[in-house]
């Protein structure tokens, strides 16, 4: 072992929060000098803002873009199962705990938009849609913590049922209250993100999805940040010991019920967040929205990603999205190809889980366990 | 340090009540004098109770794995736990540390009820343990298994890490600093930075111990430290034993390895078939008969 | 809420709850089985129901009957019914079988930890269903009607059908056959003593393996005969129908006590009854809601259900 022997005094050298040098791109790029690292993460993230131009580039952009739904509208599609892929991964992948109604907040983030700011609410509160994420964010925390509050306590395994029960619960009230959620029938004239033009137009019209996707890009980059301040924390320890040993790390110290709801409560926030950014696009909310199809589809992205590490959990959750949205347009068996979105991603599920288990991006510490393994094989 | 134990021969109370039929005079380590900072009063002469077992009782359905099992561990001694296979070792030890509820009975600690404290409160309390079976948390760095363990007495949660607060950066600056002066001191600070899956075998049971130590332990539950280890692995873990012992911690250490025990311990309990048999200096257990048939007539000291 | 049509048709409820609640036992039998070995959740237990339903649906039509056809009299019923079952519990029982050699084998040679499991269980649901929903345009199947539904008898106000006796009394039948298999003979012992405890069976002899594709033969057999049962009940079928009847079975495994076939039993007549009277409460779109709350409500309370996990080994 030659990487700590390099630069033993310093702690940070040997500290996890850097990295080390590795196989893959995440090894390459860990091991670049910080300054060259930050260059290629700003490349990255203006890249992800010039992806609606794609189709300008020469030769590649034509492949790239979609052709039976517009370019800005499946990037749009993409931003926001990213953000679900990367909530759904701080519950799934960081801290262990299978949630399989994650759509359940996705559609409370969604709804309570829709019920502050759509005319045909009950409430005929017509909010903007910037003064409903406050409140939406703030509900779907809560019911986190009311979903989270009885059922941490049992036993693993039980919550995968309970959590599919609590968005199957939601999808039926959705359903069945024509009055309050409105059913199939949904909520129309859902208002938009503000901002207008010099010349008047509105930022966020109905035409171009553009500027929605460049929220939702901003959106992603400050979630990501914000997850990432805690999962180099306490809390992102405490949350990756649960995963490992639950009783171990209570035996630590680890209080672990405090912590796996602080998990399904920032996923839920997270989720809560992605309902928003669709209903300010959508403009349109109805119960079909969230089949309980979408949760597992969402999980599929987390992970084919690379559970537990959120580069993956954007990778997972972008090609989620983009995939179908690609095929569409394409026929197959007399089908438009996306119709098969949830047969290829539970396919898809079961291959991963069985021949690369660690998803398309390991985490770093699979990363790390890899090349160890290599230069065991390998001695120098 | 040198060895800080001297003799004395005074009457232990708890043990004689548990072995009227054979009253030989027990005797005490006296502890360190740092350690006389226990709450409570002592209930034997000689040194603060620090762990105080008091006739432990456990069953499992009809199975009875411990029964009235008592014994006092004081401030500053290493203490052994030892007997044959599923005489209730890890049993008791897992009732000392939360995971089993005992059916009867009370585990006080600086004179403060354990029995039915939820685990990290029993940690917070002073008490760390290591697992007969190594549970590390496999798949993070050394250095962060550590840190889990520092972590037990930050304050900050979810709101300061997020916001990166002052307290935050400093408790993290702190517990990664701890953490890496912890891994020095069971000798794999060089390991910080791979994942724990691994590391050698030995390298893991130190890290456990260094884990285990980073929540501020009163009292360093080891259980079964040398399984697996060779002559050489076990002298050095003797040592290690002896060192933390040094820094003013109580080490309980259960044990299967006779020689091992006798070479450390202050004081030694023995269990068989969940009952407490006999307790007293390494030199007296050695010569309890009951002992010695216990071991199936094989001299405990077998070198 | 309305309590007067609770009141009203409490009898009748309850009846049909029972012989829904037949149904749901049955298909609870299959995770019961499967976890009381493996301690492993296995969502893609709800295909299995699928694939029998839709074998059955098929086979039917290849004898020229569909939802349109007359419907036959008695000799024709037992025979297609035969026939129904057959197909349905092979068709079952072999799905069952192949889903536990693709997706979990592999994973247990590896010594994948439960959360693998559980994700491909859900990539197997998820695949199967999907599939026949593509198959059949996610629609909804029509059912031939193989039987005339009528009353037999009543209980105060509750009127009781043939087809609901035919239910009860071929759920119970399965039971206490399934009971007889594992408790009487040396396969089923083989199934208990990979139960309590894995190691040991291996070292006594078992094929662990064997008993495995055995449980899940067995789940099997019993939802393929739980889907005949649903389709003469409810008279269509569709892709996504095995998936939400599965969360209920499952609910009701663990009501039981997850892992303790007695308790699949009770479960499922608990859940079916239970349903119905919110049903008969807040309207039938709710029921679902009902069994969601009920199983939370009594994990929080009794965590290893009704009856105890008995099946399964003692937990320290």
């Amino acid at each position: 072992m030659t990487t700590t022997a390099d630069t033993p005094q310093t702690p940070e050298a040997t500290a996890p929060s850097q990295g080390k040098p590795g196989g893959g791109l995440r090894g390459r790029l860990d091991s670049l000098p910080k300054p060259v690292r930050w260059a290629v993460l700003a490349l990255l993230v203006a890249g992800a803002y010039l992806l609606p131009y794609a189709a300008d580039v020469p030769v590649l952009g034509p492949q790239l873009v979609t052709e039976g739904i517009d370019w800005a509208s499946a990037l749009f599609n993409v931003s926001y199962f990213v953000l679900l892929a990367l909530g759904l991964n701080v519950v799934v992948g960081f801290a262990g705990l299978l949630d399989l109604g994650y759509v359940g907040f996705y559609a409370v983030g969604a709804y309570t938009v829709a019920l502050l700011a759509s005319g045909d609410s009950v409430f005929g509160t017509k909010w903007t849609w910037l003064a409903t994420i406050p409140i939406a964010i703030a509900i779907a925390l809560f019911s986190g913590l009311i979903l989270g509050w009885p059922t941490l306590r049992l036993r693993g395994d039980y919550l995968a049922i309970v959590t599919l029960g609590f968005a199957e619960i939601i999808r039926i009230t959705a359903d069945s209250t024509p009055d309050f959620l409105r059913g199939d029938q949904g909520f129309t004239g859902i208002p938009h993100p503000p901002g207008t033009f010099s010349d008047g137009t509105p930022v966020f019209g109905v035409r171009d999805a553009t500027p929605y996707f460049w929220l939702g890009v901003t959106i992603i980059i400050i979630v990501v940040l914000a997850l990432r301040n805690l999962e180099r924390s306490r809390v992102g320890r405490s949350w990756l010991a649960i995963r490992e040993d639950e009783e171990a790390a209570e035996v630590m110290g680890v209080r672990t019920v405090k912590y796996k709801l602080w998990a399904f409560a920032i996923g839920a926030c997270v989720g809560g967040l992605g309902g928003v950014l669709f209903a300010g696009q959508n403009g349109f909310v109805n119960s079909a929205m969230f089949q309980l199809q979408l949760s597992i589809l969402v999980l599929a992205g987390v992970v084919m990603g690379g559970s537990g590490n959120m580069a993956g959990a954007i990778l997972g959750g972008a090609l989620i999205s983009y995939i179908p949205d690609r095929l569409r347009g394409t026929q197959i068996l007399d089908r438009d190809a996306y119709e098969y979105r949830y047969l290829l991603f539970g396919v898809i599920i079961i291959l991963i889980m069985i021949f690369r288990p660690q998803g398309l991006i390991p985490s770093r510490r699979r990363a790390l366990e890899l090349k160890d393994r290599a230069r065991e094989v390998a001695p120098q | 340090m040198s060895e800080p134990h001297t003799e004395s021969t005074e009457w232990d109370d708890e043990t004689s009540r548990q072995r009227v039929d054979e009253p030989i005079p027990t005797t005490i380590g006296v502890p360190h004098e740092r350690s006389s900072a226990g709450a409570g009063p002592a209930p034997v002469p000689g040194g603060a109770a620090l762990l105080e077992v008091d006739n432990v009782t456990l069953r499992f359905g009809g199975v009875t794995a411990l029964d009235g099992v008592s014994f006092t561990i004081r401030q500053g001694e290493i203490f052994g736990l030892i007997g044959p296979n599923g005489a209730g070792k890890t049993t008791c030890f897992n009732a000392m540390t939360g995971i089993y509820r005992p059916t009867d009975g009370e585990i006080r600690f600086t004179g403060k009820r354990v029995t039915g404290l939820r685990k990290y409160e029993i940690t917070s309390m002073g008490i760390a343990r290591t697992f007969q079976n190594i549970r590390l948390f496999p798949e993070m760095t050394a250095l962060e298994n550590v840190m889990v363990g520092a972590d037990a007495h930050h304050k900050t949660s979810v709101l300061g890490a997020l916001f990166r607060l002052p307290r935050h950066r400093r408790e993290e600056a702190q517990g990664r600093e701890k953490s890496l002066r912890l891994l020095e001191f069971v000798g794999i600070r060089h390991r910080a930075g791979h994942v724990a899956r691994n590391l050698s075998y030995g390298e893991q049971r130190r890290l456990e111990i260094a884990r285990a130590l980073a929540t501020d332990p009163k009292l360093l539950c080891l259980d079964e430290p040398a399984a697996g280890f060779n002559p050489a692995e076990k002298e050095d873990l003797l040592q290690l034993i002896r060192r933390v012992r040094d820094t003013g911690v109580t080490v309980l250490l259960i044990e299967h390895d006779m020689r091992l025990v006798m070479g450390v311990t202050d004081r030694i309990a023995v269990l068989e078939f969940g009952r407490k048999i006999a307790e007293g200096t390494p030199a007296e257990v050695r010569d309890d008969p009951k002992v010695i048939a216990a071991y199936l007539g094989v001299p405990a000291d077998a070198a | 809420m309305n309590f007067s049509n609770l009141f009203s048709q409490f009898g009748e409820l309850t009846v049909t709850g029972l012989a829904q609640g037949a149904i749901i036992a049955l298909f609870a039998l299959g995770y019961t089985l499967v976890y009381g070995v493996l301690r492993l959740i296995n969502f893609a237990h709800s295909e299995v129901f699928t694939v029998g339903a839709f074998t059955a649906v098929l086979t039917w039509g290849a004898f020229g009957l569909d939802q349109d056809s007359r419907t036959p009299g008695l000799g024709g019923f037992v025979g297609y019914l035969l026939i129904g079952l057959l197909v349905a519990a092979a068709a079952s029982a072999a799905t069952a079988v192949v889903i536990e050699l693709v997706a979990y084998r592999p994973l247990r040679r590896r010594n994948a930890p439960p959360l693998a499991f559980l994700i491909t269980a859900i990539g197997a649901s998820i695949a199967i269903s999907e599939f026949v929903g593509v198959l059949t345009h996610r629609n909804n199947k029509g059912v031939p009607r193989l039987l005339t539904q009528e009353p037999v008898f009543r209980i105060a106000d509750g009127r009781v059908t043939n087809l609901q006796i035919l239910i009860v009394v071929v759920a119970l039948a399965m039971m206490i056959g399934l009971d007889f298999f594992i408790n009487r003979t040396r396969l089923g012992r083989g199934i208990r003593a990979v139960s309590q405890n894995p190691d040991s069976a291996a070292l006594m002899g078992v094929n662990k393996n064997r008993v495995i594709s055995l449980v899940f033969l067995l789940g099997g057999l019993m939802a393929g005969v739980a889907a005949i049962m649903y389709l003469l009940k409810i008279g269509n079928v569709r892709y996504d129908n095995g998936l939400y009847l599965g969360v209920e079975a499952f609910s009701a495994a663990v009501l039981g006590g997850i892992g303790n076939l007695r308790g699949a039993l009770l479960g499922g007549f608990v859940l079916g009854v239970f349903e119905n009277y919110v049903s008969g409460l807040f309207g039938t779109q709710w029921h679902s809601v009902g069994a969601f709350v009920l199983l939370v409500v009594l994990l929080m309370f009794r965590p290893t259900g009704l009856l105890g996990e008995s099946l399964g080994r003692a937990r320290a």
